[in-house]
């Protein structure tokens, strides 16, 4: 699939002495802008509402854009890698905003099908194709640290719900002059299309900006003083090329899908269920000592985790390698969860900071992913191996809330939980943070038969390699 | 641009700053917001 030729690589090549410090904040307007994802639950009640429909349907727009994110970065992956950045960027920007303005379009005229395919189908498509857009761009600026450097765009899709949530409140104020931006009162369907209307515009700028803003660097580039030798000596880092069309046909690929399927459905049973959680953890009789808007204060807190978890430990990988920063996610994680479900009802304080403490380890889940890829795989097709490795995501997408709201449907009714009722769904979440752990460990370096042919023949750019 | 030698960079500082606070700027707003409304949770509000 051809691109217009300002959109195509070769355009993008940086020329001598292009700062690579104008490549984060390009990946950061794009992450920023599909981290909405994380902020749908602030108008779920309006949508309920206004299409007069279950919670679970209008849930289910948001399950759809998962789907899709993963599917569309398994499928696009390549082709995003062959065509660099900025046909990405442009591509998901106008799959995110239009997938608004649809959205928009089916809630004005009440027709929820229309916000299926408008945020759901068309949104889902730019989620996933921005998600992978500046990975692969960003390993190659930053070959020295490149976990740093994925840790900080992707910490962006976590710092994308930060923006929204407060935002979304605001604008639909202004657009509903009857809703106050509590939980006291729900805005108007109007306002919320008048919102995705807003969103949809304002994501169409910032990501083109992103867009035109990034570069690819010039085949052979280096940083001043960066050696490449200095990488390879830790035992799990090649210098080798595998292509995705391979690397899926490796055992490491699997095992790193499911460390990658454990890690996301562990945080999602907390993330999903977070406010009532710390409310019926905390229940005495009929009430919670802990209030409504001090629930929604946790979600906030565990937004702000979320971000800096994928910053602090991506970066921290660097220093210490992927495996053992997957072992203390997977491993601390697990003890954390124990922790949770045994004494986590002692105290308030203790209960938001062993919950901190696990958001943070699932968004360095996602952030350290791809440095991970690029230790086992090279840079070569990392972008691509990175997307079909996110239908992981697609698929704890769906299982951790199965799994959290089956458990929960059999211990009692929504607001009538206690503690107790949440022990055997935390503890299957220890089950699969101890599968994901094993999983971790089994990860040994790529076989030498899955490697590109390190002759002259050798494609440093995927280009040369689908001319192949 | 590239190694051995250390090279001058060709991208104006200014577009530099202006890039990371177009990014910066949202993002310091949603913090401090979710910091005011996370306040409850310790000050049992």
């Amino acid at each position: 699939m051809a691109v217009p030729s300002f959109l195509a690589r070769e355009k993008t090549v940086a020329k001598p002495g292009f700062n690579r410090w104008l490549i984060p904040p390009a990946a950061l307007a794009v992450h920023l802008c599909i981290g909405q994802a994380y902020a749908t639950s602030v108008y779920k009640t309006a949508l309920v509402e206004h299409f007069d429909a279950s919670l679970t349907s209008i849930g289910v727009v948001f399950s759809i854009a998962i789907v899709m994110l993963g599917l569309s970065a398994a499928v696009f992956g390549t082709w995003v890698d062959r065509n660099g950045p900025r046909a990405a960027m442009f591509t998901a920007a106008c799959f995110w905003s239009v997938g608004f303005l649809v959205g928009a379009a089916g809630i004005a005229t009440n027709q929820l099908w229309l916000l299926y395919l408008g945020y759901g189908v068309l949104g889902g498509i730019g989620l996933g194709i921005g998600y992978i857009s500046p990975v692969s761009t960003l390993i190659k600026w930053f070959p020295d640290r490149p976990g740093l450097a994925t840790g900080m765009a992707i910490m962006g899709f976590g710092g994308g719900a930060l923006i929204a949530t407060p935002l979304s409140r605001q604008l639909m104020s202004l657009y509903d002059p009857a809703y106050d931006g509590t939980a006291a009162t729900v805005p108007s369907g109007g306002a919320v299309a008048g919102l995705f209307v807003t969103l949809g515009l304002v994501y169409l700028v910032y990501m083109m900006a992103g867009a035109f803003i990034v570069r690819v660097p010039a085949e052979g580039w280096k940083p001043d003083g960066f050696d490449p030798s200095t990488v390879k000596q830790k035992s799990l880092v090649t210098t080798d090329s595998v292509s995705a069309a391979n690397a899926i046909k490796t055992r490491q690929f699997w095992l790193l899908w499911v460390v990658l399927f454990c890690n996301v459905t562990a945080g999602i049973g907390i993330l999903e269920q977070a406010s009532p959680m710390i409310q019926d953890f905390f229940r005495e009789g009929d009430a919670s000592t802990v209030a409504a808007a001090a629930g929604a204060g946790f979600v906030g807190l565990l937004s702000l985790f979320n971000m800096a978890g994928r910053f602090v430990w991506s970066s921290t990988s660097d220093k210490i390698g992927r495996k053992p920063i997957y072992m203390v996610y997977l491993g601390v994680g697990l003890l954390l969860y124990v922790a949770l479900a045994t004494v986590g009802s002692s105290a308030t304080w203790l209960f938001v900071v062993l919950a901190a403490v696990i958001i943070s380890f699932y968004g360095g889940g996602f952030a350290t992913i791809p440095a991970y890829l690029r230790d086992l795989f090279g840079t070569y097709q990392v972008g691509a191996i990175h997307g079909r490795l996110l239908t992981a995501w697609a698929a704890a997408g769906v299982a951790g809330p199965l799994i959290v709201n089956g458990v929960l449907d059999t211990q009692g009714t929504p607001g009538e939980l206690v503690a107790a009722d949440y022990r055997i769904a935390l503890f299957i979440m220890v089950g699969l943070l101890a599968v994901g752990f094993v999983a971790n460990l089994l990860v040994t370096p790529v076989a030498s038969k899955w490697h590109e042919p390190k002759s002259d023949t050798t494609p440093a750019t995927p280009e040369r390699s689908a001319a192949r | 641009m590239s190694s051995p030698q250390r090279t001058q960079s060709s991208t104006p500082t200014l577009l530099i700053v202006i890039a990371w606070l177009l990014v910066s700027i949202p993002l310091a707003y949603g913090l401090v917001r979710t910091i005011i409304t996370a306040a409850p949770l310790f000050t049992g509000g």
